[in-house]
């Protein structure tokens, strides 16, 4: 789809195979990104506080994307994210207090406190990170889906990525290397218009990122990534084109993101008015105004759902807050692995 | 068995060995290898196993790393050490940290195998030995053949081990022939006493054993005796093999074909100072390649790399004390 279309507006998804919005439905998406929201503004309270240290990326504005984009997958298909992950770790099922655990350097969390906020994995939940070198994660991505490939396993490797990442070797390598290859890789760009504080037309000769795609021979679509719905019916279209054909497709998502690079950062290379005009575009306001319009949410469950989310969050904080620090004795842990096997030779 | 027939028939047996092993690399399949160690796998193992890539070494070494965590056993082949600056990224961001940084949730038992180092006239960008830079890195294991044997059977080894190990093959040993000896109770782990001797001790690994070899030849004929410790694993160091040496001779000589600032040799001499600094009766040496990129013409190549000349000049100095006329070089 090349511009969010009336199919969108109607809640309906331009799949066949998908059903209609139902109420439950609508709802999930909502509370799922109530629950990033509220997280992200209370992780930046955290920092404020100096819970929370290092480097921490925020994706507020940009939850639709998040959202859509991984409601379209199987509990089964795998994930790997850039370092503005949360929502990605949080929507996988990584639980709150265990990603507020690690970014405190606590025991509970996901990686005992070793990668923070940029490196979340979690390998149950077949969140494998978390990768805060541009592009980085992309062509682990790739393997994890020959992998898969070669043993004739049905997965898709979800590869989310910024439109910075656009600008790196790894980009350009990996869509060729999956599309020679066939790999059922959905290649994710959530293209909030800024690599770090270089906007889209100062760093891409070409900026139309799902374009790009054909120079690899695979599918490109855009998606107006304020959209939830929209973005989910674009990533259920490219994630069953995906899983049907086995070829990679890149879908690039058009977001914002309200609030700074980084909690160092100034942000003096926006407009204000440019960064206002996205704010009426928030989705959570937009979204739930149409579930309104369309009868589907009203005033009380808004309050409620919010306040769930909330509850979560505060509940979040206050586990990992009475989580024991991860003991620096334990700074030699998870070096080396056990050995998996005798080597061939040495049986022979 | 030539060297390049051993690391070709390890492969064939971890091939045979387990479904879940694949090479991945530039030209390994139906050119057969750049050195012509995976000749013939892509015939017996079929496209899906034996894997051609595009010249995109950080994507496909990615790759390897992605496959791995996924259950995969591969092998990916840097055509040469030079090259795998270009994956840098991916070896070093990701392999070597993510069991670290996952607390233990992911595992890369990866194999990473390239040719280094020098000797064809191949100028700068195709002949340093940067091992180093490699076992540098907590999260990697480095291994160097430098032996027919052990081009057998290290990559069994490696590939046993849960984390990356990067296999550094010197390009000038492919050509030599050599015994394989029995797989059984191979460590590649620790290192090896090549020669013995007791008036100093030549620690030494990959393409400048045999220059170590054959300065002890010489330095014998002069009535020293020279014991060269060839330590087959880059990370981790097997110290204590040095250490125990050091402590029967006295004297320390460090060969290293990378470049003596920060490299190797540096870091042998500087543990031994540290550990064994009252066995030392004379100053550690080292014999490296001189600071220069690798050039061309042969005569500059040859100037700038270690020799076996050099290295019989440097164990006299140490063992012949300082009063006495110095050898010619």
């Amino acid at each position: 789809m090349s511009e969010p279309g009336p199919a969108a507006d109607a809640g309906l998804s331009p799949s066949a195979t998908t059903p209609v919005l139902a109420p439950a439905h609508a709802r999930r998406l909502l509370a799922e990104m109530l629950l990033v929201r509220r997280f992200e503004e209370r992780a930046a309270e955290c920092y404020t506080e100096g819970r929370i240290r290092g480097f921490l990326h925020l994706g507020v504005g940009q939850e639709a994307t998040a959202v859509g984009g991984t409601a379209a997958l199987e509990p089964e298909d795998r994930l790997v994210a850039a370092y503005r992950e949360h929502a990605h770790a949080l929507l996988r099922g990584v639980p709150p207090a265990v990603v507020m655990a690690e970014m405190f350097g606590r025991s509970a969390g996901c990686c005992r406190g070793r990668g923070g906020s940029m490196h979340l994995i979690d390998a149950q939940r077949r969140f494998y990170g978390g990768y805060a070198i541009v592009g980085g994660g992309m062509p682990l991505a790739v393997g994890l889906a020959l992998a898969d490939r070669l043993e004739q396993r049905p997965h898709v490797t979800a590869c989310f990525f910024g439109d910075g990442a656009v600008a790196e070797g790894a980009f350009h390598e990996c869509l060729n290397l999956a599309a020679l290859w066939r790999l059922p890789v959905l290649f994710f760009c959530e293209n909030n218009l800024y690599a770090m504080g270089t906007a889209l037309g100062r760093h891409q000769a070409m900026p139309l990122i799902h374009r790009k795609a054909a120079g690899y021979g695979i599918e490109g679509m855009v998606v107006d990534g304020m959209d939830v719905l929209a973005v989910e019916a674009a990533t259920r279209l490219a994630v069953e084109l995906v899983r049907g054909t086995g070829m990679p497709v890149l879908i690039e998502a058009r977001t914002y993101r309200f609030r700074a690079h980084s909690m160092y950062d100034p942000d003096r290379y926006r407009d204000k008015d440019e960064v206002a005009r996205w704010k009426t575009r928030d989705p959570l306001v937009t979204f739930p105004r149409r579930l309104r319009d369309w009868g589907l949410l009203d005033d009380e469950s808004l309050r409620e759902l919010d306040a769930a989310a909330t509850a979560a969050v505060e509940q979040a904080v206050a586990e990992a807050e009475a989580s024991p620090p991860e003991p620096a004795a334990e700074l030699f842990r998870d070096l080396v692995g056990e050995p998996i096997r005798q080597p061939a030779g040495a049986l022979s | 068995m030539t060297y390049r027939e051993a690391v070709r028939e390890a492969l064939r047996e971890a091939l045979h060995a387990d479904p879940r092993v694949v090479l991945i690399g530039e030209d390994v399949g139906r050119y057969g290898g750049a050195y012509a160690c995976s000749l013939g796998l892509l015939e017996e193992f079929g496209p899906d196993r034996i894997r051609d890539t595009p010249l995109s070494e950080n994507a496909f070494l990615g790759a390897g790393i992605g496959s791995a965590v996924a259950g995969l056993r591969p092998i990916v082949e840097i055509m040469t050490i030079n090259f795998a600056l270009l994956a840098l990224d991916q070896l070093v961001n990701n392999a070597a940290t993510l069991r670290h940084m996952s607390a233990g949730q992911l595992s890369v038992p990866l194999v990473v195998r390239m040719a280094s180092g020098a000797g064809r006239q191949l100028a700068a960008q195709h002949s340093h030995s940067l091992e180093v830079w490699f076992a540098h890195v907590p999260g990697l294991k480095v291994l160097a053949p430098a032996t027919v044997s052990d081009a057998r059977h290290m990559l069994a080894a490696a590939l046993a081990d849960p984390d990356p190990v990067i296999i550094c093959e010197h390009a000038l040993l492919y050509a030599t022939e050599g015994e394989v000896e029995p797989a059984a109770g191979f460590d590649p782990w620790r290192a090896a006493v090549r020669r013995a001797g007791d008036d100093l001790t030549i620690v030494t690994s990959g393409g400048s054993l045999p220059k170590c070899l054959a300065a002890a030849e010489q330095l014998a004929a002069e009535g020293i005796a020279a014991e060269v410790i060839d330590l087959r694993c880059l990370r981790p160091l097997d110290l204590d093999a040095v250490a125990a040496s050091v402590a029967t001779t006295g004297r320390l000589v460090t060969v290293d074909e990378g470049w003596r600032t920060c490299g190797l040799a540096a870091e042998i001499t500087a543990a031994i100072a540290e550990r064994s600094f009252g066995d030392l009766v004379a100053p550690p040496a080292r014999v490296c390649t001189a600071e220069v990129p690798i050039p061309y013409a042969r005569q500059l190549e040859e100037a700038a790399l270690p020799s076996v000349a050099g290295i019989v000049a440097a164990a006299r100095r140490l063992v012949v004390p300082a009063t006495a006329e110095e050898a010619p070089a």
